[in-house]
């Protein structure tokens, strides 16, 4: 037995059964391994969209993502992807093959320090120097990925380690032994008693659901404690989907690019739980002013994100699900009524939003619509820019559907790749990938790995020949002096979904949408849809 | 509002730890004012000691953020106040027969010792703490210094904070 297959041996130990990733010499001997086992290999087109896929993946089966790259440019093209993952909190294990141990350091044809590289965005790395701490450390790798704050994991593996011969071999079954890594997962009882105190004597409580919620599997505890105490929730966007969006306890998403009343019950709240959130700068621009006066309980697993970037009034450590499990055991009353009242009367005004154009296709309603049209418990994955505000702004997420995009990096051309991803985690989901015409080029490349591996996706490209989002910042910071955001004419995407063999549609029209919609997400099937949208359109709402 | 705080950090002793904790350092934009590491007792352990200085949430911050890289074992925070801490120091400076007094009446009085010497060179060594090894620069100002070096301050927790 040589090292790559050990590292084959403790992937089918751990459950791994996709791969996504790239071949080259220095991780040839590993894919070589994986020819004798049943796990999926899914070769990409280029190696960031392995990360991607195996982010996608890894939040539809909600386990650890699993991608491997070769050294040098293979490393580096990772790199990308695995930011967009530590930023996001989604767990995986990463492997970039690397150059002989006896040649690190000298520069030879394609090696990279990518342990160096990616310091500040993993949550750990390993450059395996001796073959026989293989078992420990794939066993500590999917450990430390996916438990506490969840993230992704390096394993640098030199050639010559993976063709290493190993003398005995046994997987890690046993959790892991590590003096350094004690997460939290259960709150503290007496934080979890101060907290149910503060929010029995709240007038007008509310609850902010963050990503953690996803991450850590807690959206039925959530939905079962706010409907016992009738307690509001505003989500920020990685908690999209917390909540469905019809749920009578949610005002939907806060922030620069949320609903005015998510922000009115944010602004008028006296006791807000922050829970799997981390007060990031889109959601909560200025937290001194905004907490000012307030009960601030901030709830994370990350104890380093309580008192970042607001100093909370009751820290609680711990893991989402086991906290509202825990709170669930508390019996407690609360009554809040005339703040429900207040926040229905919020909701009712409605949300103000642009005048709907008719010679164009409005994305609002495009996006309502199709969320709306999509299958039971689909997967809806928004791409980077105008598309992802109006997504996150206007679709319908109903109950038991999904909710993707890259919040914390904004990572264009993650849609594609991660709806891949979701679609080879569950082919029973509908899963639609919606992106702007700037990112659907960023990544277009992966219809091929669609088609190779029987990924079928719904691609909706919101078509508006600019890179939209940039070019409303342009419009309002420089007087529509525009520079770098026209993308022109090319590509014709009908010819495009021709070449690769899918279903064209085409909408172009606001009275087009039900008919195209319908049409589009009936097919049998992958299939690309074409969406004209207005280049002057633009996410902030201007009053007339 | 910028304080001075002491975080003596242990951490695995393995390749890549040091430029681990640096690089938080630089990534966060948080200051090191002085950085100090070595084995400990148990050759598995290394310690570092670092001086920060900035406002409390970012003290706060750097304790959090240290104790979330994986090959940090503990980590002790304190005031200077609430510590020895001490600072070698090595000189090396041109002497003549007109000033070669005068220094020496310096290292005597600030405790300094010479250890080495040439026809015209000295190396003068200071361990002490770090106000006064600043202290003993600044009294060497009038001479002529080839080199200096020093550790970088090396602190422990009071008995009494124990």
């Amino acid at each position: 037995m040589i090292g790559a297959d050990a590292v084959v041996k403790c992937l089918e130990a751990e459950g791994v059964d996709t791969i996504f990733g790239y071949s080259g010499v220095a991780i040839d001997p590993f894919w070589n391994s994986l020819l004798s086992t049943n796990i999926k290999c899914v070769l990409v087109r280029t190696e960031q969209n392995a990360a991607h896929e195996a982010s996608g993946y890894a939040r539809m089966k909600r386990k650890v993502g699993v991608c491997a790259v070769t050294s040098g440019p293979g490393a580096t093209n990772l790199l990308t992807g695995i930011a967009t993952a530590y930023a996001d909190s989604i767990p995986m294990v990463c492997f970039t093959g690397q150059v002989d141990t006896d040649e690190i350091g000298s520069d030879v044809f394609q090696e990279v320090d990518v342990v160096g590289a990616a310091e500040s965005f993993v949550k750990y790395s390993y450059l395996v120097k001796n073959v026989k701490d293989i078992p420990r450390i794939i066993h500590e790798a999917f450990y430390i990925a996916n438990t506490g704050r969840r993230g992704p994991v390096l394993i640098d593996l030199p050639a010559d380690i993976q063709l290493a011969k190993i003398p005995e071999f046994e997987c890690f079954k046993e959790a892991p032994k590590l003096r350094t890594y004690k997460p939290t997962v259960k709150g503290n009882m007496l934080q979890i008693k101060k907290v149910i105190t503060v929010l029995e004597n709240a007038r007008r409580p509310l609850i902010c659901a963050g990503g953690g919620i996803h991450l850590s599997n807690a959206e039925k505890e959530l939905a079962a404690f706010v409907e016992k105490h009738r307690i509001p929730v505003v989500t920020t966007m990685m908690g999209l989907g917390a909540l469905p969006t019809d749920h009578p306890m949610n005002f939907g998403m806060l922030g620069n690019n949320g609903f005015v009343a998510a922000n009115k019950a944010m602004k008028e709240c006296d006791v807000l739980l922050m829970a799997g959130a981390r007060v990031a700068d889109r959601a909560v621009s200025a937290p001194d002013l905004t907490f000012e006066g307030k009960i601030l309980i901030h709830m994370d697993v990350d104890p380093a994100e309580i008192g970042k970037n607001a100093g909370p009034t009751i820290p609680i450590v711990g893991d989402a699900k086991a906290i509202f499990k825990d709170f669930a055991e508390q019996t407690f009353y609360c009554s809040h009524e005339e703040w429900l009242a207040n926040l229905e009367n919020y909701r009712s005004e409605g949300e103000p939003r642009n005048e709907v154009k008719e010679d164009f296709v409005d994305s609002p309603l495009f996006v309502q619509t199709l969320s709306e049209k999509m299958a039971h418990k689909a997967v809806y994955v928004a791409d980077v820019g105008q598309n992802q505000l109006f997504s996150c702004r206007y679709a319908n997420l109903r109950k038991g559907s999904r909710f993707f995009t890259s919040g914390g990096m904004g990572t264009m051309g993650y849609s594609i790749p991660a709806a891949i991803g979701a679609k080879l985690a569950d082919p029973s989901r509908q899963v639609v990938a919606v992106c702007g015409d700037g990112s659907f080029q960023m990544s277009m490349m992966e219809l091929a790995t669609m088609n190779q591996y029987n990924a079928p996706i719904k691609i909706v490209v919101m078509r508006n020949h600019y890179l939209g989002l940039v070019r409303e910042h342009q419009h309002f910071t420089y007087q529509d002096n525009l520079n770098m955001v026209e993308l022109g004419e090319e590509p014709d995407l009908e010819r495009i979904a021709e070449a690769y063999h899918i279903p064209y549609f085409r909408c172009e029209r606001t009275a087009e949408i039900n008919e195209k919609t319908t049409a589009f997400l009936s097919s049998e099937g992958a299939a690309l849809m074409e969406v004209l949208t207005d280049p002057m359109e633009t996410v902030a709402v201007r009053l007339a | 509002m910028n304080l001075k705080k002491i975080y003596s950090v242990l951490v695995e002793n393995r390749s890549g730890v040091l430029s681990k904790v640096s690089g938080l350092f630089a990534r966060r934009s948080f200051n090191i004012d002085s950085l100090a590491v070595g084995e400990t007792e148990n050759p598995d352990i290394s310690c570092m000691t670092i001086v920060s200085s900035g406002d409390p949430r970012t003290l706060e911050q750097i304790e959090k953020q240290l104790n979330k890289k994986l090959d940090v074992i503990k980590i002790k925070t304190f005031d200077e106040s609430m510590s020895i801490s001490r600072e070698l120091m090595l000189v090396k400076v041109k002497y003549n027969r007109s000033n070669r007094r005068e220094i020496m009446e310096t290292c005597e009085a600030m405790k300094a010792e010479i250890v080495d010497m040439s026809k015209n060179l000295m190396i003068i060594q200071i361990c002490d703490t770090p106000e006064r090894t600043e202290l003993f620069v600044k009294l060497l100002s009038g001479i002529s210094i080839v080199e200096l070096a020093r550790t970088g301050t090396l602190a422990l927790q009071k008995c009494i904070y124990q």
